[in-house]
């Protein structure tokens, strides 16, 4: 589904080189973690691939169903089907929730010449799915993310996630910041999606989410590489033992 | 003092131009004194430091530039809301377009029918509120309305009217250059509601007194646009009595040259004056708020909102005062002026004023100039939203602190739409 071949990527500002070829492939239906320490180049690699403004692909390809998504705008690689649960979701005052909500449906839909969603049709659906991920009705109204809690910036991420349906998700450290239940709710929700064919790509330092989430293929990023890939497995000696023995292994 | 020579030739090229309207003793009385006014004063100069930002020419020159006539293909604005029409074809009432003025709780009378009476209420009103207001600040313009306005509309409210009074303006002539003069009486305890749309005139001078006795309330929610030629000065004058309220929304769209000015004086305790403005310019732009609040009496609220959306080299200029008496102890003064500059031509000057003589006040301004958050373009974009459509959400969400000054939420909610519709033309 996804498919990252040596992708090296510079800020576009300076001549800082941070991801230096990185290969991984992800599948429909499977879960892929990286784990890393930090500013190993996991946000960056998120965002490259979602289209943030910034950065320079000096090589490399990646393709969502064989499709270049590196040339397309970012609502062009949304409607494709690509989705960002963000590191730091975006407080937007003056613009509610719900109606950033429906706007995001139905432009995805109309990208994809679909018809839209009747607003009935979309009220219900908000309704049920905030429900499973306990976001009630006032977070519901207020503007996007503003004054909310750490945690619930998070849900609301997937809330936005399990509306839109996207195929490829990625989740950069969606579990840092939530408590326990938080977390949970935020697992539930992604095993919920994680059936019918999706994949997923979940950014994380912790063991934790990953056994709640439990995923297929476990990759380790380090200064913009991927510097070992194995099974769960591979998250549970991150988290005896650090990065350092890896780094030493790859040095 | 002798005016400078160019401001006296200034005025006196355009006082040749005009005719004095015909009327009873009293508003003649009162038509020749604003006339020495101005002949005192001079009209506007491109060197008065009041119209620093602005160039006040094409407001003072004799002839109205002309201005192509504006066809909207859009429904006329507030023509779902129940509301006694009353219409004006380039500054002349049109009786035939209008309602029928009878409505319970308020006196509508039009001007020229007024200035005929050998004795009328207006008669202390008329030309009063603009006389004060020339003091600390000359406002020549406004007195040049007082002095040659024809027609306007004259209201006084003394109950609780079923619906709004809805002022529509037509502009039908290219060259139309128009003055109009509205005064409004709000007796103690009355409340009453004013809606203003549609192009007026090529050039428009228009005058809005207002005085509001104890306890009355007065909303005003005003529409300038979408002709792109227009011209136009505008004043509100208004006098607050104690524990009245008077809270007026002006949406702009388009226009060559737009400066209103609104001059509050708090007179009574415990009174309340919002004055709010969301204006989108595109090209061609430049509009003017001047705002002059005097607090003169003890524990009123004031509120200044001012947000413009401004493209392809559109001007906003702010000038906002808020002057507190000696006395005018426990005054709330807030002001914020605003700009959204969607590129690198557009342009915001803004001039945030406080002058205050009394120590136990709590007052705050201020006033940024930014482009759009591109942090938050992106989430949204990251979301699907096209470019424009996430644009035009976040243009829409900047203007909404000054929208939602709008009390009643069907009409905020118009408005919203009204604006909504103007992004997404051009976004074609
Ligand atoms: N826009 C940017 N400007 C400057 N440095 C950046 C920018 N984006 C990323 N970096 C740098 O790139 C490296 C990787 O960062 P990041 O991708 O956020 O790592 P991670 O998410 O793994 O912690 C870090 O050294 C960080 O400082
Ligand atoms: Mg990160």
């Amino acid at each position: 589904m996804l498919e990252i071949k040596n992708l090296h990527v510079k800020l576009e500002e300076e001549d800082k080189q941070i991801l230096k070829g990185v290969d991984l492939t992800v599948e429909a239906g499977k879960v892929h973690a990286i784990m890393g320490p930090n500013g190993s180049g996991k946000s960056t690699l998120s965002y490259v691939l979602s289209g943030k403004d910034g950065y320079e692909v000096t090589e490399g390809t990646a393709t969502l169903d064989g499709e270049d998504i590196l040339e397309m705008e970012p609502e062009e690689r949304a409607a494709a089907g690509l989705f960002l649960a963000f590191q730091y979701p975006v407080e937007i005052p003056g613009v509610g929730n719900m109606t950033f909500l429906r706007t995001a449906v139905n432009a995805q839909r109309k990208a994809r010449g679909e018809d839209e969603i009747s607003a009935s049709d979309f009220l219900k659906l908000v309704r049920e799915r905030a429900a499973s991920l306990e976001i009630d009705a006032d977070m519901l109204k207020r503007p996007v993310n503003v004054g909310f809690s750490g945690g619930e910036k998070k849900r609301n991420e997937i809330l936005q996630m399990a509306m839109l349906e996207p195929k490829m998700c990625i989740l950069d450290e969606t579990d840092s910041g939530l408590d326990v239940d938080a977390m949970k709710l935020v697992a539930h929700g992604v095993n919920a999606l994680r059936d019918q064919g999706r994949g997923f790509l979940v950014i994380t330092h912790y063991q934790r989410l990953l056994d709640h989430i439990k995923p297929d293929v476990v990759h380790i990023m380090s200064n913009g590489r991927i510097i070992k890939t194995g099974g769960p497995e591979l998250a549970l000696e991150v988290e005896k033992n650090g990065y350092a023995d890896m780094k030493a292994e790859v040095a | 003092m002798a005016l400078p020579q160019v401001k006296q030739t200034a005025t006196e090229a355009r006082l040749a131009a005009m005719t004095r309207p015909d009327g009873a003793k009293w508003i003649t009385e009162i038509r020749e004194a604003a006339l020495a006014r101005v002949s005192d004063m001079g009209l506007p100069g491109a060197r008065d430091e009041y119209w620093k930002y602005t160039r006040p020419e094409t407001l003072v020159q004799p002839e109205a530039p002309q201005a192509a006539t504006f066809d909207d293909d859009d429904e006329q604005l507030f023509h779902e809301f129940d509301r006694l029409k009353v219409v004006f074809v380039d500054g002349v009432f049109s009786a035939e377009d209008s309602d029928d003025l009878t409505l319970e709780g308020i006196e509508i009378s039009r001007l020229a029918d007024v200035a005929t009476q050998d004795i009328h209420w207006a008669k202390d009103l008329y030309g009063t509120l603009e006389t004060n207001g020339q003091t600390p600040v000359q406002r020549p313009l406004a007195a040049l309305n007082t002095a040659y306005a024809a027609d306007g509309i004259v209201i006084r409210v003394t109950g609780a009217p079923s619906k709004p009074v809805n002022l529509i303006y037509e502009h039908r002539a290219t060259g139309s250059d128009v003055l109009l003069h509205h005064v409004i009486k709000v007796e103690e305890g009355a409340e009453f509601t004013l809606l203003e749309n549609g192009p007026a005139a090529a050039r428009l001078n228009k005058v809005l007194e207002v005085d509001i006795a104890d306890t009355g309330k007065f909303h005003h929610i005003r529409a300038q646009g979408r002709d792109h030629e227009r011209r136009a000065a505008t004043h509100i004058f208004a006098r607050l009595g104690r524990e009245s309220a008077f809270k007026s929304f002006t949406m702009t769209a388009n226009g060559a040259l737009t400066r209103n000015e609104c001059v509050i004086e708090l007179t009574g305790d415990d009174a309340i004056a919002h004055v709010a403005g969301a204006c989108v310019g595109d090209g061609d732009f430049v509009h003017d708020d001047t705002v002059f609040i005097t607090h003169d009496a003890e524990n009123c609220e004031s509120r200044q909102v001012f947000k413009k959306v401004l493209r392809n080299g559109a001007v906003g200029v702010f000038q906002g005062k808020i002057l507190v008496k000696a006395g005018a102890q426990k005054t709330d003064g807030y002001q914020i002026s605003q700009s959204l500059l969607l590129d690198g031509d557009s342009q915001f000057l803004a001039k945030p004023e406080l002058e205050i003589y009394a120590d136990d006040v709590a007052c705050s301004h201020g006033s940024t100039s930014g482009a759009i958050d591109e942090t938050a373009l992106f989430y949204l974009r990251s979301r699907g939203l096209p470019h424009g459509i996430a644009t035009d959400l976040l243009t829409l969400a900047f203007l909404a602190e000054a929208v939602q000054e709008i009390e009643d939420q069907d009409l905020q909610a118009e408005i919203n739409t009204r604006i909504e519709r103007w992004l997404e033309r051009r976004r074609g």
